[in-house]
C-alpha cells in the first residue's frame, strides 16, 4: 500500500485520480506512524515551499524511518525540492536532505518589483519541457530522450550526481533526481500524460505493488 | 526548450459539448470526455471546460463533466465560465480541475485572485480577458463580452499577474469566430508587460495563424475550439506544421488506442 502524504499544499486530486488510474492502492494517512504498514511514500506538491512546514517533526522523522526500511520514496514537485537540504523560497525551513544542495529560483526570471520584463524569461515555467535523460534509472525505465512533460514551478533543484535527467529553461536543472529507492521529478507525472503515467508505474513497481500491471 | 502549447477549449451546457462536432467513430460527439480522450490521443497539450450553462441548478452537471474528463485524460485540465467566489473555484477544484479561469468576477473583485493564489498557488488561478479594440488601447468587455468596462487589457493584465493569476487567457472579441487570425498586437502587448504565460484566443482559421501568434504575437501558447472539431488528426496536423516552421511544439507517438497510420512515425522533440 502506497500512502499519499496530504501536507496541505494544494490539491491532491490529480494525483489520487492517476494513481486510481493505473490501478495503484493507496492511503491517504492522517498519522504518522501509518507509515510503517506503507510499500512506498509519496510527497507531492504545489506551490510554496513553506506547505512543507508541515512536514517537520513526526512526518519527516516517519518519512526517515521509511527511508531507512528501503521503502521507495517520490517526491513530486515541491517534493522533489523537499529532498534536497533546503530552498530559497524559504530559507529557514531545512528539507528531508537525503539529496545534496539547494533550489533556488530559476535565474532569468524577472520578480514583481523588475518592471521591465520583455528580455528576462517568464517564471512560473509553466507548459511542457522536454527531458535531456542523463543514465539509467528505475524512475524513467521506458522513458526516451526528449519526452516532454508538464511543468508548473519557480524554483529549482540543482543538476548533481544524482540528477537522471535534467531540463533547460533558460538554465539547467535538475528535473528528475534519483538515488537508491529515493526519486523526485519536478515536472507532475499525473499531468503529463502516457509519459507520466509511465513513470509513476515504474515508482509503483519498486514498491513491489505492482502484480496487477502488465509485464516490463 | 519549453513547447508553445496548443489548448482545446469545449464549450460545455449541461454536461454537453455545445458547438458542433463532427468526428466520425465518436459514439456521442457531445460528449466531453470522449471528446478529451480524442484529443488527447492526437496530442492536445491542455484542455479547458467552458461552462456555459445558463443557471445555477445546473452547476452540478458541471461537476460531473470535470469529473469524468479528469478520469479519462491525464493533462492540465482548466475551468472557466461563471466562477463568480472561491465556493465555485472548489467545487471546480475538487471534482479534478488543475486551474480555474476568473473574468467577471476578477474585474468586480480582484481580491478573489489573491485569495484562490493563496489557498491553490498562482498556477491553478488563470484571469481570463475579452478584450476589444477602442482608440488606441484595447478595451475590456465582461459578462461573455456583453457589457463594456473602463479598463484597459493591458493595464489589467499588469494588476492581475501583480494579484497572483498564474496566466493570461487574452481573448481577441473583434476575431473570435472570425477565422480571420489571432490578434497578434493584442497578444504581443499583453505578453510583453506580463510576467507570465499568455495564451492567445480568438480567431483561429488556419495553421499559419498559429505560426504567426506564436511569432509576431510572441504568445505562449494558443487556444482554439472549432478547428480542432471539425477535422480528424487536426491537433497532430497542427503541431507537424508548427514544428516544420521551427515552432517548438511537443509531438506525441500514437496512443494505444491511436488510428495514427504506422506508416507516419513521429520522433520526440529534441
Amino acid at each position: 500500500m502506497i500512502a499519499l502524504i496530504d501536507y496541505g499544499a494544494g490539491n491532491l486530486t490529480s494525483v489520487r485520480k492517476a494513481l486510481t488510474h493505473i490501478g495503484t492502492p493507496y492511503v491517504v494517512p492522517s498519522a504518522p506512524d501509518a507509515l510503517d504498514a506503507c510499500s512506498g511514500v509519496i510527497v507531492p506538491g504545489v506551490g510554496h515551499f513553506e506547505t512543507t512546514a508541515t512536514l517537520a517533526g513526526a512526518w519527516t522523522a516517519a518519512i526517515e524511518a521509511s527511508v531507512q526500511r528501503d521503502v521507495p520514496l517520490l517526491g513530486i514537485c515541491v517534493g522533489l525540492q523537499w529532498l534536497f537540504a533546503g530552498s530559497e523560497e524559504a530559507p529557514t525551513l531545512p528539507g528531508l536532505g537525503v539529496m545534496s544542495g539547494c533550489c533556488a529560483l530559476i535565474p532569468g526570471a524577472h520578480t514583481a518589483e523588475d518592471s521591465a520584463p520583455t528580455a528576462a524569461l517568464k517564471v512560473p515555467h509553466v507548459g511542457w519541457n522536454s527531458l535531456d535523460v542523463k543514465k539509467e534509472s528505475w524512475i524513467l525505465d521506458g522513458v526516451r530522450d526528449g519526452d516532454q512533460v508538464y511543468f508548473t514551478h519557480s524554483f529549482a533543484a540543482p543538476v548533481t550526481a544524482d540528477c537522471v535527467a535534467s531540463t533547460t529553461y533558460g538554465v539547467e536543472f535538475a528535473s528528475v533526481v534519483e538515488r537508491d529507492h529515493i526519486a523526485g521529478v519536478q515536472f507532475h507525472p499525473e499531468k503529463s500524460g502516457e509519459v507520466g503515467l509511465g513513470i509513476l508505474r515504474n515508482f509503483l513497481r519498486r514498491t513491489g505493488d505492482a502484480s496487477n500491471l502488465p509485464a516490463q | 526548450m519549453l513547447s508553445k502549447r496548443i489548448i482545446a477549449c469545449l464549450d460545455v451546457r449541461d454536461g454537453n459539448v455545445v458547438k458542433g462536432i463532427n468526428f466520425e467513430g465518436l459514439q456521442n460527439a457531445g460528449n466531453p470526455a470522449e471528446l478529451s480522450s480524442r484529443y488527447n490521443q492526437d496530442g492536445i497539450d491542455e484542455i479547458v471546460i467552458l461552462d456555459v450553462t445558463a443557471t445555477i441548478e445546473k452547476r452540478k452537471a458541471l461537476a460531473e463533466t470535470i469529473h469524468a474528463v479528469a478520469e479519462e485524460i491525464f493533462l492540465p485540465l482548466c475551468v472557466g465560465g461563471g466562477i463568480r467566489d472561491e465556493r465555485h473555484a472548489e467545487a471546480a477544484i475538487d471534482a479534478g480541475a488543475d486551474k480555474v479561469s476568473l473574468n467577471t468576477a476578477a474585474i468586480a473583485q480582484p481580491e478573489l485572485i489573491t485569495t484562490l493564489a493563496s489557498r491553490y498557488g498562482s498556477q491553478a488561478v488563470i484571469v481570463a480577458i475579452d478584450a476589444k479594440r477602442a482608440n488606441d488601447g484595447f478595451q475590456i468587455f465582461v459578462r461573455s463580452g456583453q457589457q463594456s468596462t473602463d479598463r484597459d487589457a493591458v493595464e489589467w493584465a499588469r494588476e492581475a499577474a501583480d494579484r497572483g493569476a498564474g496566466e493570461i487567457l487574452l481573448t481577441s472579441i473583434d476575431r473570435d469566430g472570425t477565422k480571420s487570425g489571432f490578434d497578434c498586437e493584442l497578444t504581443a502587448a499583453v505578453s510583453e508587460a506580463v510576467p507570465i504565460p499568455v495564451i492567445a484566443s480568438g480567431g483561429a482559421g488556419t495553421f499559419d495563424h498559429f505560426v504567426e501568434v506564436f511569432t509576431t504575437g510572441k504568445a505562449d501558447a494558443a487556444l482554439a475550439a472549432s478547428i480542432f472539431h471539425y477535422a480528424e488528426h487536426a491537433v497532430a496536423d497542427l503541431k507537424q506544421h508548427l514544428s516544420q516552421a521551427g515552432i517548438p511544439v511537443r509531438l506525441t507517438p500514437p496512443g494505444p488506442r491511436g488510428n495514427t497510420p504506422s506508416t507516419s512515425p513521429q520522433s520526440p522533440v529534441d
